[in-house]
């Protein structure tokens, strides 16, 4: 096929991608090896779903230039709405449970009294507040992880793209959605337990009695399942007339306007389209890592995911993989207390506390000395091959 | 001679400069005009209004047979209308090829969604391959437009123009960064392309308008000073004074 041709880095990308899932759980204790510990499985799959983000930033940023500093927004949000499920539903399977001992059944007002206590007693309430309506269908709320980070994006994407806002100020602008809702999260009542957040999210409701080594197995298959899928789709609509039009909004918007494009229309699919990306990226992601607050969608982690991207090197999709897999894999070893201290005589360099500086002078290098990213610098070694 | 295109009375203000002072203009159907005029006459914001980009304060603009009002249109529903433009620095997409160039011009259906079914076909290929004939870029359909030349630069935007199948081509500077031979193949096109379009071009080279053999609408300060054969408004005292000064 013509389109796997010009896009060789998708074979390479899903064997890759196959390879390692194949050999994680091999030697994963789940799979009956000894040397990767379940954490590390978790931490695996969450690296995952984290370079899928990082697809989704690539897609809206380095194609379509519009760097959004709220994709991470979209991640928590899409993580909090599979999280209102695995909460609600395990809690209700609890008090069920404990029911059993008691004479008479209960009634369906003291069932929904004793979740809402077990859930919302933290931020002194007991009610279940109206959008967890759903919470206990698993389906609904699987449609409202695409659904309402969707709609989200629609409606700030048509405002913002429809009064011409471009560049920092757009940026700026989807920074500002995102601290928004992160603080509003932050309230107690605002009907997601404040900043407690949404906890106990790896107990999977019906699935009790798996075992997490397992459990963590198969969320690491799903993720390398949506990753691959991902990457496929993003390659294969880049490869279109379609990622031709977007790849000209980045490079000059006005010119593509006088060609008879409606570049707003285009910005506003590509936003969603990749927010959406974004929030399934959440939802696999969140129950690995057991919780979700407010604090994950503070601006801060947009900006990383961006730093990820920049660093891997935008606008070549397995850019945003390695920059994602590489920087957030050195960030945990980093600030996971790992890395050995460096001294220095004078001063010992505790990476707890040096991680940072280390990864900002990572980004400058980065910039100064290989602008096209990490992956830049793969491209040069294959060019390199090629003309041998 | 039906009318194509006809503004009238259009005014625009930067900052209580005015660039366009009551300007009228008419056009035909199949009809070659070139617009001339010494630097600052307005002639890029003439253009960048009939386009779409900047909305005048006065005045309106009429198109077509149906008398559509341009100026509540977004510039891309001007362009779907049919009104192609080239612009002065030669404007393509250097990060893709030839061939996508030309795609992304090719009159198709432009909405998002539509685009994203769309598949290279038969008739598209032989499109692209007989346009990029036509602007001798035959044998560079796979490189990359950035690698150009700047005359290739500027037969690709034309290209792009011819693409888009416009009713009205609005074309600045065609001939800039062209030598002898390619001024005349412009030339040729221009004019043959004349024969069933509206052609307007904007142009300070004398000897190529003269070439175009055309009506001659001069600008000044904004608005029309004098209009018709190359020789009449060469031979006015108003565009002798403007032109040579006072």
């Amino acid at each position: 096929m013509d389109f796997i041709k010009r896009t060789p880095s998708l074979p390479a990308v899903l064997f890759l991608l196959f390879l390692f899932t194949l050999i994680v759980s091999v030697f994963s204790t789940g799979g009956g090896g000894d040397l990767i510990s379940t954490s590390m499985v978790k931490t695996l799959g969450k690296t995952l779903c984290l370079c899928l983000a990082a697809i989704a930033l690539d897609l809206v940023w380095g194609y379509c230039g519009i760097l959004s500093l709220g994709h991470m927004a979209f991640f928590a949000l899409g993580g909090y709405l599979i999280g209102m499920w695995l909460m609600f539903e395990r809690t209700k399977n609890i008090v069920m449970e404990a029911a059993t001992s008691q004479p008479l059944p209960l009634t369906p007002q003291e069932l929904s009294d004793a979740i809402g206590n077990q859930i919302f007693g933290v931020v002194g309430g007991s009610d279940i507040p109206a959008i967890w309506f759903f919470a206990d269908s698993l389906v609904v709320q699987l449609i409202l992880v695409v659904a309402v980070p969707g709609l989200l994006a629609l409606v700030f994407g048509w405002l913002a793209f429809r009064s011409r806002v471009t560049g920092v100020y757009l940026s700026i602008l989807t920074q500002a959605m995102t601290l928004a809702l992160s603080l509003y999260l932050f309230q107690n009542d605002s009907g997601l337990r404040g900043n407690n957040g949404l906890s106990g999210l790896q107990n999977i409701p019906g699935l009790g009695h798996v075992p997490q080594s397992i459990l963590s197995l198969w969320f690491l298959w799903a993720s390398a399942l949506a990753l691959g899928l991902g990457y496929l789709l993003a390659s294969r609509i880049m490869d279109l007339k379609f990622g031709s039009v977007i790849r000209g909004i980045r490079d000059d918007e006005a010119r593509l306007r006088f060609l008879g494009y409606e570049v707003e229309h285009y910005k506003l699919l590509v936003f969603t389209l990749t927010a959406v990306m974004a929030a399934i990226a959440g939802a696999l992601y969140y129950p690995q890592a057991g919780i979700v607050n407010p604090a994950e969608m503070a601006p801060i982690a947009s900006i990383y995911l961006a730093v990820w991207v920049a660093i891997g090197g935008r606008g070549r999709l397995y850019g945003a993989v390695i920059g994602a897999a590489a920087v957030s894999l050195a960030s945990t070893w980093f600030t996971g207390g790992q890395a050995p201290d460096l001294p220095l005589g004078f001063y010992t360099i505790q990476w707890v506390d040096w991680w940072q500086v280390l990864l900002g002078l990572g980004f400058v290098l980065v910039t100064l000395f290989a602008p096209q990213g990490l992956a830049g610098l793969v491209d040069g070694i294959f060019r390199k091959g090629d003309s041998k | 001679m039906s009318t194509l295109l006809e503004v009238s009375g259009v005014t625009v203000t930067f900052d209580g400069f005015r660039a366009i002072n009551n300007l009228s203009f008419q056009i035909g159907k199949a009809e070659m005009r070139a617009v001339i005029g010494p630097n600052g006459a307005g002639k890029t914001t003439f253009m960048d209004i009939i386009t779409g980009k900047t909305k005048p304060d006065e005045g309106r603009i009429l198109w077509g047979d149906r008398s559509e009002n341009l100026l509540k249109m977004t510039e891309a529903q001007i362009a779907n209308a049919g009104v192609g433009r080239k612009f002065q620095r030669p404007t393509v997409f250097e990060a893709q090829t030839v061939t996508e160039n030309l795609r992304m011009a090719l009159k198709r259906p432009r909405s998002p969604f539509s685009v994203l079914r769309h598949r290279p076909d038969a008739q598209e290929k032989a499109d692209i391959e007989a346009l990029a004939e036509e602007i001798g870029l035959k044998d560079h359909l796979e490189k990359q437009s950035g690698y150009l030349s700047h005359g290739q630069k500027q037969w690709l935007e034309i290209g792009m123009l011819l693409a888009q199948d416009p009713q009205l081509l609005l074309v600045d500077e065609p001939a800039a960064g062209m030598t002898a031979p390619e001024r005349e193949h412009t030339t040729d096109l221009l004019v043959r392309t004349a024969k069933t379009r509206a052609v307007v071009v904007v142009e300070h080279d004398m000897e190529f308008v003269r070439r175009l053999n055309c009506k001659v609408t001069v600008l000044h300060e904004g608005s029309v000073l004098a209009e018709g054969s190359l020789d009449h408004v060469t031979s006015n005292q108003d565009v002798i004074d403007v032109y040579l000064g006072r």
